[in-house]
C-alpha cells in the first residue's frame, strides 16, 4: 500500500471521474451518475483500507508521497496522512459518497452538476492530504469556484435570494483565503532564509521548533490565520455566511460544506496555526475561547427562533463549531482530540441532517417548520434520519457526538472554568431547539396535505443508512476514531507543555493597562 | 449457575439491547414476534439478575467488597473512560427490582398494547430502556452512569412521546427531556469537575482517593461538586423545582408510566446518591440540603396530589412525594431506609399504575376519578390489587410500605424532629389522597354509562404478582436483614421503633377514615371543603402555578432573548457585512465614472501619466547628479 | 551674426539629434492624431506614425550609439512586423465594426464605459 500511491489515487480519482463525465454526452444521465458514484466508491474503499492500515502505534505521516515540483520556490507535490488528517479524510470520503447518493435524483443539468461535485470533493480531499502548503492552498482555491456556481444554478431562494447566498458564501471564503494567503506567505518568507525556503509543512514546523520564528511574528501571523480559518469555521462574528449559505445551497453542497469544508478551518488552525505558530496560538487562545463561547450560546439561542429547517441546522452548526473552537483554545491534548473528534462527529451529523432536509424539500418544496407538520406519518424513514441526527446533535451517548463533546469539556474546564460552564450550558439550549424542531416538523397530528408524498425508499434511504451506520458505530465504539486522533495529537504534547506558560493576550492587556496606570 | 451469572452479568443489559436492535431493525412491523423477542430477552435477564442475587449471597459479596469487572471504552488523553460492572448488594437490589418490574410490565403490555399499531416500536423502546437502566445500575463510575443516565432520558422521551400524533404527548416528551436535561447539565459539570480535581470518576477509586484528597485540598471544591452532582437527581428524580415534567410524563402509555416514571428510571437519582454516598457523606451540608429538599418535595407534591382529579396525575404526584421521601432518607444518612423504600415503592407503585392503566383502558381513556365509581363490582381483581397497593403505600402493617416508611421516619426522627414531623404529615396526606382515589373510583356508586369490564389475563396476572410482592417485600426485607446487607458503613438494624410505628399507623388509619367519611359516607361535602379553603384549594389544584412560572421563564428567558439576538444577528452583524459590501459598491461606483468608454480619453490619461512620471524622473535625476557634482 | 558655416554643418551633418528630433515630431503628430481623430482608420494610421517614430529612434541609437551592434535594427524590424500585424487586425476590426455598427467613429464606440 505504501508504494501504491494510495493518496494520489484518492485525490485524483474524482478528477478523473469528472473528466470522463465531461466527455460523456449530457443526455446519458444514468451513466453520468454511475460514473460519479464509481469515482467516489473507489477512493472510499481505498480510504477505508488506508484508515485500517494506518499504524496508530507508529503515528506520524504515513502513506507519504513526494515529488518535487517547483524546486526554486520549494514547492513539492507532497501528500501524507497522520492521525489528524486521516479522520478528516475518512469523513470527506464518507460525506462525498453520500452527497452523490443524495444528488441521485438531480435532473437539472446533471452533467455539469456532477462534474462540479467531483471537482469539489477532490479539492476538499486535497486540503486534507496535502503536506505542502502550496498544494493545500491550491486545493482550497479549487473548492471555492464550484461552490459558487452550484449555489447559483442549483440553489434555492428562501429568506434571501440564492444569488445573495452564493456571493456571501464565496466572498467569505475568499476573504478568508486572502487573510490566510498573507499569513502563509509571511510564514514562508520568515521561516527560512532565501534559497532554503519551502512550503513543506514539516520543515516549517521544524523551523518554528528551532526558534526561527519570533514570538512577535507568530502572534502577528497567527492573527492572520485566525481571521482566515476562523471565518471559514464560522467563528463569531464571522459566522453569518453559514446559515444563509447553507439555505441557498443545493443539498449536496450543504452537506459537503457543513460536513467537511468548514472543518478545513479547524483542521488548518491545528495543523498550521498551532503546529507552526504555537506561541501565536497560545497568545490568542483566551480570545478564541470567549468567541467560542459566544458561538455556542449565541447561535443556539438564535436557532431557537428559526423557522427554516436549513437555518436551524445552519445556526446549529455554528453553535457546534463553538465547541471545536473551545477545544482548540484550551490547548491541551485532551481538548484538542475532542476538537478533532467533534469535527468528525459534526460532519456526519450535519450532513445527515442536510440530506434528510434535502429529501423533504425535494418532495414538498417546504422547509419551514410551521408548515411541515407530522412528517413522521408519511415519512417514517426520513423522520428516523432527523431523529438520529437530532439526538446525536443533542449529544446523547451511543451516538457519535457524545464522546468528543465530553472530551472537549474535560479538556477545557481546567483551563477556562467559567467559559466552559457557559459553553456546557449549551447542551440545554441545543436540546431546546433540536426538540422544538423535531416536535413541530416530525411529530404531531397527521396533515393530509403530505399524504401524496412517499417516504424515502430503496436507494433514497442510502444517505440515511450510510451516515446512520457511522453515526451509531462510531458512537458505540468511539475508539475507532478517537484512537486515530489520539495518535495524531499525542506527539504534540511536549510542544503544548512548552507553550503552557507563554504569554497570552490577557497578559498583554494586563501589562498594557499596568503601564497605562503608571503613566496616569 | 451463580458464578456464571456473576461473571456474565454484563449480559443482563446486553440482552434487552440486542432485543432493541433486532426489533428496531427487523421485526418492528410484526407485533407478536417483537413482543416475544423483547419478553424472551427480559426473561433471561430476569433469571440472570436473580442468579446474581444468589451469587452475591453465596459469594460473600458485600458493600465493602464488591465484584468489579471493567473494560476500557475509549481513552482521552491520559484519561481512560471505562465501562464495566460493579456488583454489590445495592446493585443487586436494583437489578432484581428493575428486571422483575420490567418483566411484569412487558407481560402486562401484551394485553395493554394489543390493539396499538405501534406495538413493535413500543417493545423496542422498552427494551432499550431496560438495557439502559440496567447499564446505569451496573455502572462502575460516574461517567458510565452519566452515559446510561442520558440514554434512559432518551427512552423516557421516546416513550412519553409514544403517541407522537398527540400534541400533548409530544409537548410532554419535550418538556420531560429538557427539564431533566437541566439537571443533567449540573450532573455533567459535577462529573467533569470530579474528573479534573480529583482525577477519577470511578466509584471504587474515588472511595480510595477521597480521604487523601480531602486531607490535601479540603472540602471546598468537593462541596460544590456534590451540589452539582445532586442537580442531576433533582431533575431525574423529580425533586422540587424540576419536578414539573413528571406529571406530564403520564402522557405515555400506562405501562411506561409504571415502569419508567414510577418504579425504575425516576429512582435513578436516589440510586446515584446511594451509590456515591461515600462522597456525599463527607459533606454534611449537602446531605442536610438533600434531606430538607426531599422533605419539602414530599409534602409539596402530596399537597398537590390531594386535589388532583385524573387518576394517573394523582399517582404521579404521589411518586414525586415518595421520591422526596427517599431523598430525605438519604439526607438523614440512611441508605438502607432509602433503598428499602425504593424497592417496596417500585412494587406497589408499579402495581398502582398498572391498575390505573387497566381502569383507564376499561373506562375508554377516561382518567378523571370522579367520572368513575363503583368499579369494584365490574373489576374485582383489579380492585383488590389496587386496594393492596393503596394500603401498602399508606403504610398499613404488614404491607410493604409500613416497614420501609417506618424506617425512613425512624431515621428522620433520629436526625431532626422537624423532618420527622414533615414526614408524618406527608404520610397522613399520602394515605388520604390514596384512599380518596380508591374510594372515589372503586367504592362509590356505579355510574350508569360505565363501560368498564375486567381486563384480560395478560393484564391481570402481573397485577396479582405485584400485589403479592407488595405484601411480602416489606416483611422479607424487615425480617431477613435488608439493613445488614444494603447499607453504608456499619449495619443499622433498628427494628421497629414503636413510637414511630404507632404514630404512623394511627395517622394512616385516621387519613383513610377521613377519606371514607368524605367520599363514601359524604359526611362532609368535598365541594364545601374546597370552597371553604378556596385559596389553598386553588393553589394546590393549580400545582402552585409552578408550570406557569416556567412558561414565563421559558418565554422571556429563551424566546424573547433569542428574538433579540436574532435581530442583532440580522441587523448588526449581518448589517455590518452588508454595509461593507455596499460601501465597496459605492466606492466602485464612484471610481467607475472615470471609465467613460472613450478610448481617446484613456489615451490622454495614459500619456498624461507617462509625462508626469518622466518629469519626475528628470527632476530626480537632476537632483542626484547635481549632488554628485553637477554634470549638467 | 549667425555662424553660417556652423549652421550649415548643423543642417548637413546629420547626427543623432536630427533623428531624435524627427522621431519626436513624428511621435507628436501621431499622438495628436490619435487623440483628436474621430475615424478609427485615422487613429490606426496615427498609431502607425508613433510606431515608426519609435523605429527611427531604435535605428538612430543603433547607428550613433556608443555600442554599435545590430540589436537596434533588429528591434526596428520586429517593430515593423508587429505594426503590420496590428494594422491588419486593426483594419479587419474596423471593417467588422463598420458592418456591425455602421460607423467607424470612435466617439460612438463607448460601450466599455462602466
Amino acid at each position: 500500500m505504501e508504494n501504491m500511491h494510495a493518496l494520489s489515487q484518492i485525490l485524483l480519482f474524482p478528477i478523473l471521474g469528472a473528466l470522463i463525465i465531461a466527455m460523456t454526452p449530457k443526455e446519458k444521465t444514468d451513466s453520468i451518475k454511475q460514473i460519479a458514484l464509481g469515482a467516489m466508491v473507489y477512493p472510499f474503499i481505498i480510504t477505508l483500507i488506508v484508515y485500517l492500515k494506518y499504524d496508530t502505534n507508529a503515528g506520524g505521516m504515513q502513506f507519504s508521497e513526494y515529488i518535487p515540483w517547483v524546486t526554486d520556490l520549494g514547492v513539492a507535490y507532497s501528500l501524507g496522512v497522520d492521525g489528524l488528517s486521516l479522520p478528516m479524510l475518512m469523513l470527506t470520503e464518507i460525506i462525498g459518497i453520500t452527497s452523490v447518493f443524495s444528488s441521485w435524483y438531480q435532473e437539472k443539468r446533471t452533467k455539469e452538476f456532477f462534474v462540479l461535485l467531483l471537482v469539489l470533493i477532490a479539492g476538499v480531499t486535497g486540503t486534507f492530504v496535502a503536506c505542502d502548503l502550496f498544494i493545500f492552498l491550491l486545493c482550497y482555491e479549487l473548492v471555492v469556484i464550484p461552490i459558487y456556481i452550484m449555489v447559483l444554478i442549483w440553489g434555492s431562494t428562501k429568506r434571501v435570494p440564492k444569488e445573495y447566498a452564493g456571493i456571501k458564501l464565496t466572498i467569505f471564503l475568499l476573504m478568508g483565503s486572502a487573510f490566510m494567503l498573507v499569513g502563509i506567505v509571511a510564514i514562508y518568507l520568515s521561516a527560512y532564509p532565501e534559497g532554503m525556503r519551502t512550503f513543506d509543512l514539516e520543515k516549517l514546523v521544524l523551523s518554528s521548533r528551532l526558534g526561527y520564528l519570533s514570538s512577535d511574528f507568530q502572534i502577528f501571523a497567527f492573527f492572520l490565520l485566525l481571521m482566515g480559518f476562523g471565518s471559514l469555521l464560522s467563528m463569531f462574528p464571522f459566522h453569518s455566511w453559514s446559515p444563509d449559505g447553507y439555505a441557498g445551497a443545493p443539498t449536496a453542497v450543504s452537506m459537503i460544506h457543513a460536513g467537511v469544508l468548514k472543518k478545513i478551518g479547524g483542521y488548518a488552525l491545528i495543523r498550521l496555526g498551532l503546529m507552526v505558530l504555537p506561541l501565536g496560538a497560545k497568545f490568542w487562545a483566551p480570545l478564541i475561547a470567549v468567541l467560542a463561547m459566544m458561538n455556542v450560546l449565541y447561535a443556539a439561542y438564535i436557532a431557537l427562533v428559526q423557522k427554516d429547517l436549513k437555518y436551524i441546522i445552519g445556526y446549529s452548526s455554528v453553535s457546534h463549531m463553538g465547541y471545536v473552537l473551545l477545544g482548540f483554545a484550551a490547548l491541551n491534548p485532551v481538548s484538542l482530540s475532542g476538537a478533532v473528534g467533534n469535527m468528525v462527529a459534526h460532519g456526519i451529523m450535519a450532513s445527515l441532517f442536510f440530506s434528510q432536509i434535502g429529501y423533504v424539500y425535494e418532495r414538498t418544496h417546504l422547509r419551514s417548520v410551521p408548515e411541515l407538520r407530522g412528517l413522521s406519518h408519511q415519512m417514517p424513514n426520513v423522520s428516523l434520519g432527523f431523529m438520529l441526527a437530532g439526538f446525536a446533535s443533542v449529544g446523547l451517548p451511543g451516538l457519535i457526538e457524545f464522546v468528543p463533546e465530553y472530551t472537549i469539556f474535560v479538556g477545557s474546564f481546567g483551563v477556562y472554568p467559567v467559559i466552559s460552564v457557559l459553553a456546557i450550558s449549551g447542551v440545554v439550549f441545543t436540546a431546546l431547539y433540536i426538540l422544538r424542531m423535531l416536535a413541530k416538523a416530525i411529530f404531531g397530528p397527521r396533515s393530509v396535505k403530505f399524504d401524496k408524498y412517499h417516504d424515502a425508499k430503496g436507494f433514497e434511504t442510502a444517505p440515511l443508512v450510510f451516515l446512520g451506520f457511522f453515526l451509531v458505530i462510531l458512537g458505540l465504539f468511539p475508539e475507532l476514531f478517537m484512537g486515530v486522533i489520539r495518535s495524531g495529537i499525542t506527539p504534540m504534547t511536549p510542544m503544548l507543555e512548552k507553550i503552557a506558560d507563554a504569554p497570552t493576550i490577557v497578559d498583554a492587556v494586563i501589562r498594557y493597562v499596568g503601564i497605562g496606570g503608571g503613566l496616569w | 449457575m451463580f458464578d456464571f451469572a456473576l461473571q456474565s452479568a454484563w449480559l443482563i443489559p446486553l440482552l434487552p439491547a440486542i432485543a432493541f436492535a433486532v426489533i428496531g431493525l427487523g421485526t418492528r412491523q410484526n407485533k407478536q414476534l417483537s413482543a416475544k423477542i423483547a419478553i424472551a430477552a427480559i426473561s433471561v435477564s430476569f433469571v440472570l439478575a436473580w442468579s446474581v442475587l444468589g451469587a452475591v449471597l453465596t459469594n460473600n459479596i458485600t458493600v465493602e467488597a464488591p465484584f468489579i469487572a471493567k473494560t476500557v471504552w475509549t481513552t482521552i488523553g491520559k484519561i481512560e473512560l471505562a465501562m464495566g460492572m460493579l456488583i454489590d448488594p445495592l446493585t443487586v437490589v436494583m437489578l432484581t427490582v428493575v428486571t422483575t418490574v420490567a418483566l411484569l410490565v412487558e407481560i402486562y403490555s401484551l394485553g395493554y398494547m394489543a390493539h396499538d399499531p405501534g406495538m413493535g416500536r413500543f417493545y423496542a423502546y422498552v427494551s432499550l430502556f431496560v438495557a439502559s437502566m440496567l447499564g446505569l445500575v451496573l455502572a462502575i463510575s460516574f461517567f458510565q452512569m452519566y452515559v446510561f443516565w442520558e440514554l434512559v432520558g432518551l427512552c423516557s422521551y421516546l416513550l412519553i412521546g409514544f403517541y407522537y400524533y398527540k400534541v400533548s404527548a409530544r409537548e410532554a416528551a419535550k418538556k420531560a427531556f429538557i427539564t431533566t436535561r437541566i439537571g443533567d447539565f449540573g450532573l455533567l459539570l459535577g462529573i467533569i469537575m470530579l474528573q479534573i480535581y480529583v482525577g477519577t470518576t470511578d466509584f471504587a477509586e474515588l472511595q480510595l482517593q477521597l480521604p487523601h484528597y480531602i486531607d490535601v485540598s479540603g472540602t471546598g471544591m468537593l462541596t460544590l461538586i456534590a451540589f452539582l452532582l445532586f442537580i442531576g437527581p433533582i431533575g431525574k428524580s423529580g425533586q422540587f423545582p424540576l419536578h414539573v415534567w413528571l406529571p406530564n410524563a403520564m402522557e405515555g402509555p400506562t405501562p411506561v408510566s409504571a415502569l419508567i416514571h414510577a418504579a425504575t428510571m425516576v429512582v435513578a437519582g436516589v440510586y446515584l446518591i446511594a451509590r456515591a454516598f461515600f462522597l456525599f457523606n463527607q459533606i454534611p451540608i449537602v446531605l442536610e440540603f438533600i434531606a430538607w429538599l426531599g422533605a419539602f418535595t414530599a409534602i409539596f407534591a402530596a399537597s398537590i396530589a390531594i386535589t388532583q382529579r385524573p387518576m394517573k396525575r394523582i399517582l404521579a404526584y404521589s411518586t414525586i412525594s415518595q421520591l422526596g421521601y427517599m431523598m430525605m432518607a438519604l439526607g438523614v444518612g440512611s441508605v438502607t431506609a432509602s433503598m428499602f423504600h425504593l424497592m417496596t415503592h417500585a412494587f406497589f407503585k408499579a402495581l398502582l399504575f398498572l391498575g390505573a392503566g387497566a381502569v383507564i383502558e376499561a373506562m375508554h381513556e377516561e382518567a378523571d376519578i370522579f367520572k368513575m365509581g363503583g368499579l369494584k363490582e365490574r373489576m374485582p381483581v383489579t380492585c383488590k390489587a389496587m386496594t393492596v397497593g393503596v394500603l401498602a403505600i399508606a403504610g398499613i402493617p404488614p404491607l410493604a410500605g409500613f416497614f420501609s416508611k417506618d424506617e425512613i421516619l425512624a431515621a428522620a426522627l433520629e436526625h431532626n424532629f422537624f423532618l420527622f414531623l414533615i414526614g408524618s404529615i406527608t404520610a397522613f396526606m399520602t394515605s388520604f389522597y390514596m384512599a380518596r382515589l380508591l374510594f372515589v373510583a372503586f367504592y362509590g356508586e356505579l355510574k350508569d354509562d360505565c363501560p368498564a369490564e375486567e381486563t384480560n389475563d395478560f393484564m391481570r396476572y402481573p397485577l396479582v404478582i405485584l400485589a403479592g410482592l407488595s405484601v411480602v417485600s416489606g416483611i422479607w426485607g424487615h425480617f431477613f436483614g435488608f439493613g445488614e446487607w444494603v447499607r453504608f458503613g456499619a449495619p443499622v438494624h433498628e427494628g421497629i421503633n414503636f413510637f414511630v410505628a404507632f404514630s404512623s399507623v394511627v395517622l394512616a388509619a385516621a387519613a383513610i377514615w377521613l377519606a371514607y367519611a368524605i367520599y363514601v359516607e359524604k359526611r362532609w361535602s368535598a365541594h364545601g371543603l374546597a370552597a371553604r379553603w378556596g385559596i389553598f384549594y386553588n393553589l394546590s389544584y393549580n400545582k402552585y402555578y409552578v408550570d406557569e412560572f416556567y412558561v414565563i421563564v421559558r418565554y422571556y428567558g429563551c424566546f424573547v432573548v433569542a428574538r433579540i439576538l436574532y435581530w442583532i444577528d440580522l441587523n448588526i452583524i449581518d448589517g455590518a457585512i452588508n454595509m461593507l459590501a455596499k460601501l465597496t459598491g459605492a466606492v466602485g461606483g464612484t471610481l467607475n465614472r472615470a471609465h467613460c468608454g472613450s478610448v481617446q480619453a484613456y489615451v490622454i490619461c495614459f500619456y498624461g501619466g507617462a509625462i508626469l512620471v518622466m518629469g519626475y524622473a528628470l527632476i530626480y535625476a537632476y537632483k542626484v547628479l547635481s549632488m554628485a557634482g553637477g554634470a549638467f | 551674426m549667425i555662424d553660417l558655416q556652423k549652421a550649415f554643418e548643423l543642417v548637413v551633418n546629420i547626427g543623432l539629434p536630427h533623428c531624435l528630433l524627427l522621431s519626436a515630431v513624428l511621435f507628436s503628430i501621431g499622438l495628436f492624431g490619435l487623440l483628436t481623430r474621430r475615424s478609427i482608420i485615422a487613429v490606426l494610421m496615427c498609431v502607425e506614425l508613433m510606431l515608426n517614430a519609435v523605429n527611427i529612434n531604435l535605428v538612430a541609437f543603433n547607428r550613433f550609439g556608443s555600442m554599435p551592434d545590430h540589436a537596434g535594427q533588429l528591434m526596428a524590424i520586429f517593430g515593423i512586423v508587429v505594426a503590420a500585424a496590428e494594422v491588419a487586425i486593426g483594419m479587419a476590426l474596423a471593417i467588422k465594426l463598420y458592418r456591425e455598427r455602421n460607423t467607424i467613429n470612435v466617439d460612438e464606440l463607448d460601450e466599455l464605459k462602466g
